[in-house]
Formats: C-alpha cells, sequence, structure tokens
C-alpha cells in the first residue's frame, strides 16, 4: 500500500476544462471519497490516477514515485469499474487470477490467493461459475476480488455501488467498509452518494465543475462547510442560506436579518458591505414563540423519528428537522431560533465561508492530523468564476 | 383492483404477441418463401443425379432413375473407343468406370475440377482470413483511439463500395499485367481483400463500438498492455461480430465470377469460371454442370450452418441496438 500526492493536477479536453489544479493527498491506509454532481470531474481524476486518461498539467505521485506519464499497467494498481467491467468469457476464479497471471505468478500461487481472497470476500462457492448469471452483489464481490487479490499499490473505485439497487447498497456500504478496515488499502472511492461517502471515507473531496471545493473529514465537510456548494450538496435537505444584506466586522457576532438580530460564532475577519447567507442546518432549529424571526409554516413531512417543517420566512423558505410528536398546521406563524454557535456565515459574492471561532476549532482539532497541502487546497479561493 | 391489473396486462400483451391467425398467416408466408428459393437449388440437385439424356428430355422429367455419370464426368476426362476395344478390357474398377463404359467410353485421366476447387477453397478463404484481420485491427483503431479525419477515411472506405468493383476491371487486369499478378493466387486474393475490407471494417466497427471500454481499461490495469488487452479481452468478446463478417467476405469471395473470368484462365482460376466450361459430347454436359455447381454449394452451406447464430446476428445487427 502507499500513499497517493496529486500536485496541481489538470486536464483539459479541447476547451473543455474537466479537472483544473486539484492537489490533495491520500495518506497510506486512507480511504478518500471524491464526491460530487455528474461532470465535475471526480471520475477524469480518478482514471488519470489510474493512468487511464494522461494529465494536461500537474503530477501524481504513488507512494514516492512519480507515475504521471506512466502507462496504467505499470502502476500497480487496482480499479473497480462502475459496471465492473468482469471479463465475460471468463469464469469467477479466472476473472479473479487475470491480473496475477499478467505478472507471471505460478499457477499454484495464483490457484491459492484465488481461493484465499474469495474466502475473504465469501464467494468461494460460485468461483467455477460463468459471470454472466451472477447476481449483482456477487458480480461487485467478484470485481473486488479481482482487485485486492495481487495487494497492489492502492483502490481506485469508480461508482462501484452505482447499478445496485438501493436496499443492496447499504449492505456492500458495511462490507466495503469492513474490507477496507481489514486490508487498510488506500482508496480513492468515486460517488455522487453523499451517503456512501459519508458512511465510508475517512476523508472526502467535495468537488464541483473540476474544482475540489473542500478537503476534510466528512465531519468537517458537513459541520463546517468550506463553501455554500458544499454546504448545499451535503446534507438532506441541505444546509439553509437566510440571506441579507450586510458589511460586518472582525469579531462580530450578530446577524441582523429581518428586522431580528440572530447570534452566530464570532467572526474572525471582516466582510464588506454586500450580499451575506447565514447557513444553518435543518437539525439546528428550534421553533420558539418569542423569538422575533418570524415565519408561517409551509409544510411537514412526517418521517417517523423525526419531521422536516418548512417555513416561509422573509428571507425566503426555511426547513426544519424537528421532533415527530407535534403536528403543526400549515400558516401558523411561528418564531425560529438557532444554534448560535452551530451556523456558518458565507459572502455570496465568493460562495466561500467567512472565517469565524468555528472554524478555528476545526484548525486546533485537525492540524494534528492533516499536512499543509491540505489546508492549502481546503481553503484556497477554487470557487468557479 | 386484482381485475383492472389483470385487464391491463392482457391488453399490454396483444399488443406485443401476434394473434394466432397472424402467426398463421406469418408462417405460411415463411414457407412459401422458403420454397420458392429453394426449387432453384432442387432442380440443380436433380439435374445432378440424371443422365445426360434425362437431364435434357422435354418435358422435364420428374420420376427418373438416378446416374452418377454427372459426378463421374466433373472429375474425369474421357475418350471414345471402339465397342470391341472397351469388351476387350479387364473388368470396370469402380462405378464411374462402369458408368463411362456404357457410354462406349473409358476415363483418359482427372478433369481440372478438383485443382479449380482448390483454387477456390485457398482465395476464398485467404481473402477472407486478410480481410478480417485486417478489418478488425482498423475497426479497433476507428472505435478506440481518436483517429484524425476518422469520419472522411471512414466514408472514403465505405465509398470504395459505391461502384460496382467490376467498373475498375481494366485497370487491374492492366495493372495485375504489369505485376505478375495475373493468374495467381495471391492476386486474387489481394483483389477479393481490398473489395471486402471496406465491408470488414464497418461491420467490425459497429460490433467493436458495442464491446464496452472497461474491458480494455481493466486489462490494462491488470498489467496489460494494449495489444495483450486486444487479444486476451477484445478478441473473444469480438468473435460474434466476427464470424458474421466472415461469412460476408467468404460468400463474396467465393461466388465472385466476374474477376475470376477476367484475371485467371489457367493455374489460378478458381470454380466459378471453370463450372460453366464443362463440355460433354454433343454440347453442354448439363449433369456434370450442375454436380459441379452442388459440390460448390457445399463449403458455403457447412460455413454458414457452423455459424448460422452469428450470421443471425450479423443480419439483424444495428436493429437490436441498446
Amino acid at each position: 500500500m502507499a500513499e497517493i500526492r496529486v500536485d496541481h493536477l489538470r486536464k483539459a479536453f479541447g476547451e473543455f476544462v474537466a479537472v483544473q489544479d486539484s492537489s490533495f493527498t491520500v495518506e497510506d491506509g486512507e480511504f478518500l471519497a471524491l464526491l460530487g454532481p455528474s461532470g465535475c470531474g471526480k471520475t477524469t481524476t480518478l482514471r488519470m490516477i489510474a493512468g487511464l486518461e494522461l494529465p494536461t498539467g500537474g503530477a501524481i505521485r504513488l507512494g514516492g514515485e512519480d507515475v504521471t506519464y506512466k502507462r496504467a499497467s505499470e502502476r500497480d494498481i487496482a480499479f473497480v469499474f462502475q459496471l465492473f467491467a468482469l471479463y465475460p468469457h471468463m469464469n469467477v476464479r479466472r476473472n479473479i487470477g487475470f491480473p496475477m497471471l499478467s505478472q507471471g505468478v505460478p499457477k499454484a500461487e495464483i490457484r491459492k490467493r484465488v481461493e484465499e481472497t474469495a474466502r475473504l470476500l465469501q464467494i468461494d462457492h460460485i468461483l467455477d461459475r460463468p459471470v454472466s448469471g451472477l447476481a449483482g452483489g456477487d458480480r461487485q464481490r467478484v470485481a473486488l476480488g479481482r482487485a485486492i487479490v495481487r495487494r497492489p499499490k492502492c483502490f481506485l473505485m469508480d461508482e462501484p455501488l452505482g447499478t445496485l439497487d438501493a436496499e443492496f447498497r447499504d449492505v456492500m456500504v458495511r462490507e466495503l467498509r469492513e474490507l477496507h478496515n481489514r486490508i487498510h488499502a488506500t482508496t480513492v472511492y468515486v460517488t455522487h452518494d453523499q451517503i456512501e461517502a459519508m458512511a465510508m471515507a475517512d476523508k472526502i473531496a467535495v468537488m464541483n465543475h473540476g474544482v475540489i471545493e473542500q478537503f476534510a473529514t466528512p465531519r468537517e465537510i458537513y459541520n463546517r462547510p468550506a463553501s455554500m456548494y458544499v454546504a448545499d450538496f451535503i446534507g438532506s435537505p441541505p444546509m439553509n442560506f437566510l440571506r441579507f444584506t450586510a458589511g460586518l466586522q472582525k469579531g462580530a457576532r450578530i446577524a441582523r436579518i429581518d428586522g431580528a438580530d440572530v447570534q452566530m460564532p464570532e467572526l474572525r475577519a471582516d466582510v464588506a458591505e454586500g450580499e451575506l447567507a447565514l447557513g444553518v442546518r435543518p437539525e439546528h432549529i428550534r421553533f420558539s414563540d418569542a423569538s422575533p424571526l418570524r415565519g408561517a409554516i409551509y409544510g411537514a413531512e412526517y418521517l417517523g423519528t423525526n419531521q422536516i417543517v418548512t417555513v416561509e420566512t422573509a428571507g425566503g423558505l426555511v426547513r426544519a428537522r424537528l421532533p415527530a410528536e407535534r403536528s403543526y398546521r400549515i400558516g401558523d406563524r411561528v418564531g425560529l431560533t438557532f444554534l448560535a454557535d452551530r451556523l456558518s456565515l458565507f459572502d455570496v459574492r465568493t460562495g466561500r465561508a467567512v472565517p469565524s471561532v468555528l472554524h478555528e476549532g476545526v484548525l486546533a482539532r485537525d492540524t494534528r492530523h492533516r499536512e499543509v497541502g491540505d489546508l492549502e487546497t481546503s481553503t484556497r479561493e477554487a470557487r468557479h468564476g | 383492483m386484482s381485475s383492472a391489473k389483470t385487464s391491463s396486462v392482457t391488453a399490454a400483451h396483444s399488443v406485443v404477441e401476434p394473434s394466432p391467425a397472424s402467426r398463421r398467416i406469418a408462417g405460411a408466408l415463411v414457407i412459401l418463401y422458403a420454397l420458392v428459393t429453394l426449387v432453384p437449388l432442387a432442380w440443380i440437385f436433380l439435374t445432378s443425379i440424371k443422365s445426360p439424356p434425362d437431364s435434357i428430355s422435354y418435358p422435364p422429367k420428374i420420376l427418373f432413375t438416378p446416374s452418377l455419370e454427372g459426378y463421374c464426368n466433373l472429375f474425369t476426362t474421357r475418350t471414345r473407343q471402339t465397342p470391341d476395344y472397351i469388351a476387350a478390357l479387364p473388368p470396370p474398377s469402380g462405378v464411374c468406370d462402369a458408368v463411362t463404359r456404357e457410354r462406349n467410353m473409358v476415363i483418359a485421366g482427372p478433369s481440372n475440377f478438383l485443382p479449380r476447387f482448390t483454387n477456390s477453397l485457398i482465395i476464398a478463404f485467404g481473402s477472407t482470413f486478410l480481410a478480417v484481420s485486417l478489418g478488425t485491427l482498423a475497426a479497433y483503431g476507428f472505435s478506440r483511439f481518436k483517429v484524425p479525419l476518422a469520419d472522411d477515411l471512414l466514408f472514403f472506405i465505405l465509398s470504395t463500395r459505391m461502384m460496382p468493383p467490376i467498373a475498375v476491371a481494366i485497370p487491374i487486369y492492366l495493372m495485375y499485367r504489369q505485376l505478375g499478378l495475373s493468374d495467381t493466387a495471391l492476386g486474387m486474393m489481394l483483389l477479393y481483400t481490398a473489395v471486402n475490407v471496406s465491408l470488414a471494417v464497418w461491420l467490425l466497427k459497429g460490433f467493436i463500438d458495442e464491446i464496452p471500454r472497461e474491458y480494455e481499461e481493466a486489462a490494462m490495469i491488470d498489467g496489460y498492455t494494449r495489444l495483450q488487452a486486444f487479444f486476451k479481452v477484445v478478441l473473444p468478446q469480438a468473435t460474434t461480430g466476427i464470424a458474421a463478417t466472415a461469412i460476408f467476405c467468404l460468400i463474396f469471395a467465393w461466388n465472385e465470377y466476374a474477376f475470376a473470368s477476367l484475371l485467371t484462365s489457367g493455374s489460378a482460376q478458381t470454380a466459378p469460371p471453370f463450372i460453366p466450361t464443362i463440355i460433354g459430347e454433343g454440347g453442354q454436359d448439363w449433369p456434370a454442370v450442375a454436380a459441379g455447381t452442388t459440390i460448390f454449394l457445399v463449403p458455403i452451406l457447412v460455413f454458414t450452418i457452423l455459424l448460422r447464430k452469428q450470421l443471425l446476428r450479423g443480419i439483424t445487427f444495428g436493429a437490436v441496438r441498446k
């Protein structure tokens, strides 16, 4: 296993820039999820690491060795494709053994290791079946088996659960994470599904229009989104934005929205007069009759364990995650309060978060585990124009 | 609720499934068509087992005594002898010997049919192999790589099929004479390959386009070079397309008459220009011609039966694209 270091990676297809100036490091044994909507450049990034696309600029290092322009076959990596790409003319055993055949591993050794791998993945009973008749989950496991059998430097996975149905996906998410915990393989996992990314990854890189918007742990991404894009992409329902116009000084703790003063984490930078947005997670909202920030109930979705109540305010629709017990009548007027120390402030002009005490918490807690390069990425002004 | 569901299912069924009556009509039409196309084949086969007088009798004889004379005449040359000479010979050594003697003739030697038939086999299969090999490689290149002017090149390749090949017969004839390729198996193979390769490229490109790139990419990540990935992963996937393409190429090369009669006369002559020239005593030897045609049909028949599934897929190709 090895560390993957990506430096100022760039890929253009003619005029179209698929990936621009991406830098990040996946540490040895770490599980990174590249998360973003389709067309954001996550798959292109993965394919460049694999050697299936050549970068337009930048460098890729695998375990210290520069592999930027090396052939895929010389990189010693494994790749799990979205549609698994199991060789249809071979049975399960030959599929799993195929990577070792190219390395000239003796037949007996191949046999032994294929069987070990199959046991690990609990597919030893289907080794001699053709792959065409296999169920989705078994195909998935065979693809994983082919990836792990020769102990490569890292695993790259391109939406491997994309074609499975929802119920089975949960099972595979758990299996994949368990497998990772057992073999500690450096993994880069591409997905557009935030739940998969949050559930499995040690680190998530949220990508948008070829740019890494934020590179951080799932917790940090959720609690301290670096941009409005990340805040909006992660979480279901996503973060609420209360828009208001103001200029704030460093040290400010109050945002004046719709005539009401809202407490927020102390700012660590000045913000010039302009449109701002206060970001509030639905679960950080409570109803309080005393609050001056008012709105009317617009709708409610009952989810069993809790409910999502939509409130129409002067600043737009706000969705709150509330206990399921009380029921609300549409049109009722309510007051809203927020958990003051969990709010994010965004500058709408740049889309980036305004540094505050909230983010200092990040620094204090996370610098020990993180490299300087990562910090640069997550704080860089990378919002597209 | 359940009844509504059932009725909707039956309604959907009637759209997809043809009714028994229309099925019967369709079946009858297919059988009729098969009969119409099979009659000439049956006629040829029946003629090949008639005696020469039966073969030209009018009205044609449906019931007749089968004779191997056609086949005997096809494979042999014969000379006329006096009855006394034939009576003095030792007893006939085989069926053909006996049949020939009844007509007051003796077998003088083998005819040219077998070498011509062998020429046909070598030239048709050789050119098919060449056309399909070149076509597969070219189609793979067009399918997987950014070839400059790919569309124009593909159109150019296709355009070589737009005129009848025989339109260039005279230039090719002169060229072949200069190059010493006239009346050689190599010349005929190259010619048929040139005609077939455009068909092969187009057919195979469609088939190879259908093979997901991920297979090769997976193989390359698994440590194989692109060429190894091509042979180990792409080729096995393309066998259906290759088989269908091979049949089309083979049928063309096997049946080709115009170029063969123009460019070959002796050692490299193929069966199609040879068969009609079989002359018997007092005119065309129809049973021998029919026998030659019957034997000529066999290789294509066998090849097609062996690969009929692929052929069907090749014909319906494009109609069922995902």
